[in-house]
């Protein structure tokens, strides 16, 4: 399969990352390059294996339902390029 | 008096503890060595009051008798791990001028055993790169220049570059690293010291800036097979904030530290003999091979049939997890924001993405999309995760015939800046030796063999069974004990 400009910008749009015709140009081969290398894995066998779900055997562990962190606002907005009266602040969303 | 600078982990921990020397002068030795190495662009931020507060935190535990495993010995810290109140970028613009409000569980450990910081180590944009070439913050230099008189700059492997470059140039006796397809191994060989990744789970991931999850480790590098030993002792052990933290105790690595390996059957994998590899490659390996049989342990030739599938699983896989952990890079909550004129919340995010990553990252973010996206999830990244499944059954297999895996570590001694740039697959290539480990999980050592006809290291790999980093540095201190590599980098930064 190949990626065309269309599939770039819609790519791009879904990685909501701003892309100039210029750079869809450019990507779109450097992307089909890349997913046609990794097309060899089609010609493994792979018929009843299971996908790999934990690389070491582990166990989700569970804790007791109770808060141990917390009372960090400042912290937490310490380092936001726009924070107002304790929130994150972001352009108007709703018109 | 010796250069302090000269000394490695170990011997700065005896000497303090010794009274040799204080940890004050090995701070301040170290502290001027990295100001005066700024050339090699190894360090984004330097912090010597850090070492310096922990030096003198270490010579009052040694005057009132209360030494710490690492009291006196000052490290660098890669920028991939949130350092409290220091500028944490992971070589990327997009966030620059942040300043994390908490330290990395690792980061913590390393400095409650009495660990200063140098700095912050400059690396690959997010670890994404086997060059150092991608940080947003321009190459680190490696140290080494090829003995053909020419200046050429040379890289130091990635994406621990500034990492490998700080110790091999001894602007500090050890660092932390991270390899998440080989990003300690291949760094390490390319300068000519040792790193080693540990089992998945050893040390938490908690803090350290997430590029793929399932396969990002924390490790140690210096100068030799005992330091990083001492290293990961004091960087490994559970931690309830990670949800993939191994729940095991830490093994006392250096107090077990024996190059005693007689007896240990050592695998050579037939795969890994590929095409297109320099001879010089094979002859180390095969240099490796005689010196483990002269410690007297036994060469098993071993199949693991996956091997040349490794690579591109690894690049289905930590692209799609890396373009699931980068979303959070959204200009709302760290880092940059770019806003264009009465742009609204979409444009803000694709202005901030655009601005910030670098070409590597948006690659590596694409096509991560577009593995995961609707219609190609089953072809590409379940497969990937099948295949990944096999790979690691091939290790299990082996093991029945053999305790550790030998190999070359990369396909070729350090390349010059700019060499490989071009052509995104020939850079992957770098770490085709390193990714079925990675992918497995498993413990891997790059150790320093010798150099090739132009003067530069080239390392070897010895990978374990899962949890056994004993088994991987005993092999690894036999190899180094007989190798006897003590060529270091000329000096002309």
């Amino acid at each position: 399969m190949s990626v065309d400009a269309a599939t770039v910008r819609h790519i791009a749009k879904l990685a909501r990352i701003a892309v100039s015709d210029a750079e869809v140009g450019a990507l779109a081969p450097e992307l089909n390059n890349i997913l046609g290398w990794v097309e060899q894995l089609q010609e493994v066998d792979v018929e009843g294996v299971e996908p790999m779900t934990a690389v070491i055997p582990n166990r989700l562990r569970l804790r007791d339902d109770v808060v141990t962190d917390g009372g960090k606002r400042d912290d937490v907005l310490a380092n936001a390029p726009g924070a107002e009266h304790g929130f994150f602040a972001v352009p108007k969303v709703i018109e | 008096m010796t250069d302090l600078t000269d000394l490695g982990i170990a011997a700065i921990r005896d000497g303090v503890r010794d009274g040799a020397f204080s940890a004050r002068e090995v701070a301040g030795a170290f502290s001027a060595a990295v100001e005066k190495g700024r050339a090699l662009n190894a360090f984004t931020v330097e912090t010597p009051d850090h070492a310096l507060a922990a030096a003198a935190a270490a010579d009052a535990a040694r005057a009132s008798g209360d030494l710490k495993p690492l009291s006196g010995v000052p490290l660098g810290i890669k920028d991939l791990f949130a350092t409290q109140g220091v500028a944490t970028t992971a070589g990327s613009r997009i966030l620059q001028g942040f300043e994390p409000r908490y330290e990395s569980t690792v980061g913590a450990s390393l400095f409650a055993a009495g660990a200063g910081m140098l700095g912050k180590l400059n690396m690959d944009e997010f670890a994404m790169g086997s060059s150092n070439e991608t940080s947003a913050w321009g190459p680190v230099l490696s140290p080494w220049r090829r003995n053909d008189g020419g200046n050429a700059a040379l890289t130091p492997g990635g994406s621990s570059g500034g990492s490998a470059a700080a110790v091999a140039a001894r602007l500090a006796p050890g660092v932390t690293g991270t390899d998440t397809g080989g990003s300690i191994r291949q760094p390490a060989a390319f300068v000519g010291i040792t790193g080693i990744k540990p089992t998945y789970g050893r040390c938490s991931r908690w803090g350290i800036v997430a590029f793929a999850s399932s396969l990002d480790q924390a490790g140690p590098m210096a100068r030799d097979v005992r330091d990083c030993a001492i290293l990961l002792e004091a960087m490994a052990g559970f931690d309830p904030k990670d949800s993939t933290s191994l729940d095991l105790p830490v093994p006392n690595w250096e107090a077990a530290l024996s190059g005693d390996v007689r007896g240990k059957r050592i695998g050579i994998p037939r795969e890994y003999r590929i095409d297109g590899v320099p001879a010089e490659i094979d002859r180390v390996w095969e240099k490796g091979i005689a010196l483990m049989r002269d410690a007297g342990a036994e060469i098993v030739e071993v199949s693991l049939p996956h091997t040349r599938y490794a690579l591109p699983t690894y690049y289905i896989i930590a692209p799609a997890e890396a373009s699931s952990n980068l979303a959070r890079y959204d200009g709302v909550r760290y880092g940059r924001r770019a806003l264009p004129e009465n742009g609204n919340l979409t444009d803000m995010y694709e202005a901030t993405r655009a601005e910030g990553f670098g070409a590597e990252v948006k690659r590596r973010i694409m096509i991560g999309t577009y593995v995961l996206s609707a219609g190609f999830y089953d072809a590409y990244f379940n497969r990937a995760q099948k295949v990944r499944a096999l790979i690691a059954r091939d290790f299990e297999r082996v093991w029945e015939q053999c305790d550790l895996i030998l190999t070359p570590t990369a396909p070729s001694a350090a390349f010059a800046l700019g060499e490989k740039s071009a052509d995104p697959i020939a850079m992957y290539l770098n770490d085709v030796f390193a990714v079925p480990a990675s992918l497995a999980g498993l413990p891997a050592i790059s150790v320093p063999a010798g150099l090739n006809d132009e003067g530069l290291p080239l390392g070897l790999q010895l990978v374990g069974r899962a949890l056994d980093e004993q088994g991987v540095l005993n092999a690894a201190l036999a190899l180094e004990e007989r190798a006897g590599f003590t060529a270091r980098p000329e000096p002309w930064w």
